[in-house]
């Protein structure tokens, strides 16, 4: 059995590893798998700060993935096509900076996130499951027949926006730019859970009668919980776009929803590094079995139901031999 | 805007939501009696529906195909409950929901593998094709209109198998004390499996049913899924009357959004915009509709617990 710290220590190193050996091989696709498993495991990240310390389980968090690619795909589309977006009482300009669409993705997705909040955290169990994942339909077929933005068929993005200092059309330098935020989203998590206000939201999930009884709100716990955790793959969301220079409905697509969760739960619920090993293994997975047969759904179904069956606590569970917090 | 569309469009909301309701009767079944989230469940619509085009294309019997549909989603649904499902029913919200969204991709690419990407055709009968004429001069499909029959036909029989059959009682007591009806002798992980097939027949025969009108490809059965949750959801989960009322109301709101949302706009608005306005508005409504609902009552319409 090995400590759960030298698991991460691990883990972070192999992320790292494999793109700097990718570069001195000279395989650019390897750095972009690389940089995709960072975005995707940035996004569950974020999740997994509602879903692992909070056990809400929300099967709507797509809404803030497509939010934070929409904030990028609208904001660089009006740069591009040089039109400032009318709202009637203001123009706004497009922007091809990052941390001008990073700020608008992370406040537009914690402001749809405290509006799904105040909404779903009034149901708990299956309707919480059920209403997030109503949300997130909603969102869905908005963007699908909202054709001021390519609609169904998505919008496409021809050069990768710029961040001060960088060339991000070099794969490497955006990998490292994805890499960071990953970090930065997995130190905040980190922080989050040791906090007091990260205790009190885990004594809420297990016990929200005592929280209550000791004069704090596990409702207003949740909903700031909710609202990091939105922002957090709203960030995500406006990299992982980024990355593809596109954005199409099926950000919003509550199958995408299902697989943030499945990457925290291959990884392992309420762990600091689960979704970051689930994302890793996810786009291995993806890549490897993709490549033998175009059916890999499927063997990703039987893994998926193997974990689910036999290895409660994920990956980090089998190798740390301690089952996680139970959700 | 005439009485004879308004109609049309009625009748075609009730079809819909009868359809519905074979799906929403089966999940809030399952929910209520093994308290389990089959996110499969379309899986099992799609089962059906591929079953129904097979043997169609085999035999040429439409009866038959729904014989098979029927027979098929009940043998995969009593080959997952015993295989998978059963080891779940103690198991978190989460692991529910994580290990049948591995079945949906099991089964769903399982599909394509054995009937290939391009969509299947199930045609409809001679003696049900074509349209009938209905009182005031409406002119109808006359197998939309057996779809409605036989939907409500199931519902009924349903409601007589819960209310007034020994199965009946043994499922709506386990739905409140399964301890208590294990200790009075019945077997209940045979009860289980049972409600799990029926559950899945009826998912089958729907996937059939429609399957004669719109095409049979994999991934035909996540849209209705979803719709069916939130029929469940609106309901209440557990109730087969709170089913049967949400898959109305779901049918008609989705069906009657759809062609007079936009109409409504173009009283106040241009007509390209009030087209897209509307028809945005109208396929979010169904969800507005469960949003409402559950703020209103988080626990929906007929539902007891949460």
């Amino acid at each position: 059995m090995i400590g759960e710290r030298y698991i991460n220590g691990l883990v972070l190193a192999g992320f790292l590893a494999v793109p700097i050996w990718a570069l001195a091989m000279d395989e650019p696709f390897t750095i972009t798998l690389a940089t995709r498993a960072s975005v995707l495991a940035m996004a569950a990240v974020g999740l997994n700060i509602a879903l692992g310390i909070g056990g809400l389980v929300s099967l709507g968090h797509a809404v803030f993935f497509g939010l934070g690619g929409y904030a990028m795909g609208i904001l660089a589309h009006h740069a591009q096509t040089h039109a400032a977006l009318d709202l009637g009482f203001l123009a706004i300009e497009g922007s091809r900076s990052m941390p001008v669409i990073w700020i608008t993705a992370v406040t537009v997705s914690a402001l749809a996130a405290l509006l799904i909040g105040l909404l779903s955290l009034r149901t708990t169990g299956v309707y919480f499951i059920m209403i997030t994942l109503a949300f997130g339909q909603m969102f869905f077929f908005f963007s699908i027949s909202w054709s001021a933005y390519g609609g169904e068929d998505g919008l496409s993005i021809y050069v990768r926006n710029g961040f001060p200092g960088l060339d991000t059309l070099v794969p490497i330098q955006f990998f490292g730019l994805c890499f960071t935020a990953l970090c930065a989203a997995l130190l905040l998590h980190w922080r989050l859970r040791a906090s007091p206000f990260g205790m009190a939201l885990n004594a809420a999930r297990q016990v929200p009668r005592r929280v209550e009884t000791v004069g704090l709100n596990p409702m207003r716990l949740k909903l700031l919980a909710f609202v990091v955790s939105g922002a957090v793959t709203g960030l995500a969301g406006a990299l992982f776009a980024d990355l593809n220079r596109f954005v199409s409905p099926t950000m919003f697509s509550w199958q995408l929803s299902g697989e943030l969760i499945v990457l925290i739960i291959i990884g392992g619920v309420g762990r600091l590094m689960g979704p970051v090993i689930g994302a890793a293994l996810f786009v291995a997975l993806e890549h490897f079995l993709g490549g033998l047969t175009d059916f890999w759904h499927v063997w990703l179904g039987a893994i998926l139901l193997l974990i689910v069956l036999f290895a409660r606590g994920g990956l980090i569970g089998i190798l740390t031999g301690k089952d996680g917090p139970r959700v | 805007m005439s009485a004879i569309l308004i109609i049309e469009q009625v009748l075609n909301g009730l079809q819909f939501g009868v359809m519905l309701f074979l799906m929403a009767a089966g999940l809030t079944l399952i929910f209520g009696v093994m308290g389990l989230i089959n996110l499969a469940h379309g899986s099992l619509y799609m089962v059906g529906a591929f079953a129904a085009a097979a043997v169609a294309g085999a035999t040429g019997s439409f009866v038959l195909a729904l014989i098979a549909a029927l027979a098929a989603a009940a043998c995969a649904g009593t080959i997952v409950e015993i295989v998978v499902i059963r080891r779940l029913y103690r198991a978190a919200h989460l692991d529910q929901v994580l290990a049948t969204f591995a079945l949906i991709l099991i089964f769903s690419e399982g599909t394509r593998w054995v009937f290939g990407s391009f969509p299947l055709f199930l045609d409809i009968p001679d003696y049900l094709s074509g349209p009938i004429a209905l009182p005031g001069g409406i002119e109808y499909p006359l197998y939309r209109l057996a779809l409605i029959g036989a939907g409500v036909l199931v519902a009924v029989e349903l409601w007589w198998l819960t209310s007034r059959t020994r199965i009946g009682i043994q499922i709506r007591a386990g739905e409140n004390d399964r301890e208590m009806i294990a200790a009075l002798g019945v077997d209940i992980s045979r009860l289980y499996t049972l409600v799990f097939a029926m559950g899945a027949a009826l998912a089958g025969l729907a996937g059939a049913l429609v399957g004669a009108i719109q095409s049979v490809q994999v991934g035909m059965g996540e849209p209705v899924l979803i719709l069916a949750f939130v029929v469940i959801v609106i309901g209440g989960i557990g109730s087969i009357k709170g089913a049967f009322i949400g898959s109305l109301l779901v049918g008609l709101t989705d069906t009657l959004g759809g062609v007079f949302l936009p109409e409504l706009f173009k009283v106040f608005m241009d007509v390209g915009a009030a087209t897209q306005t509307g028809s945005a508005l109208a396929s979010m409504a169904v969800y507005i509709l469960m949003s409402v609902v559950l703020i209103w009552r988080p626990t929906g319409l007929f539902g007891m617990r949460a």
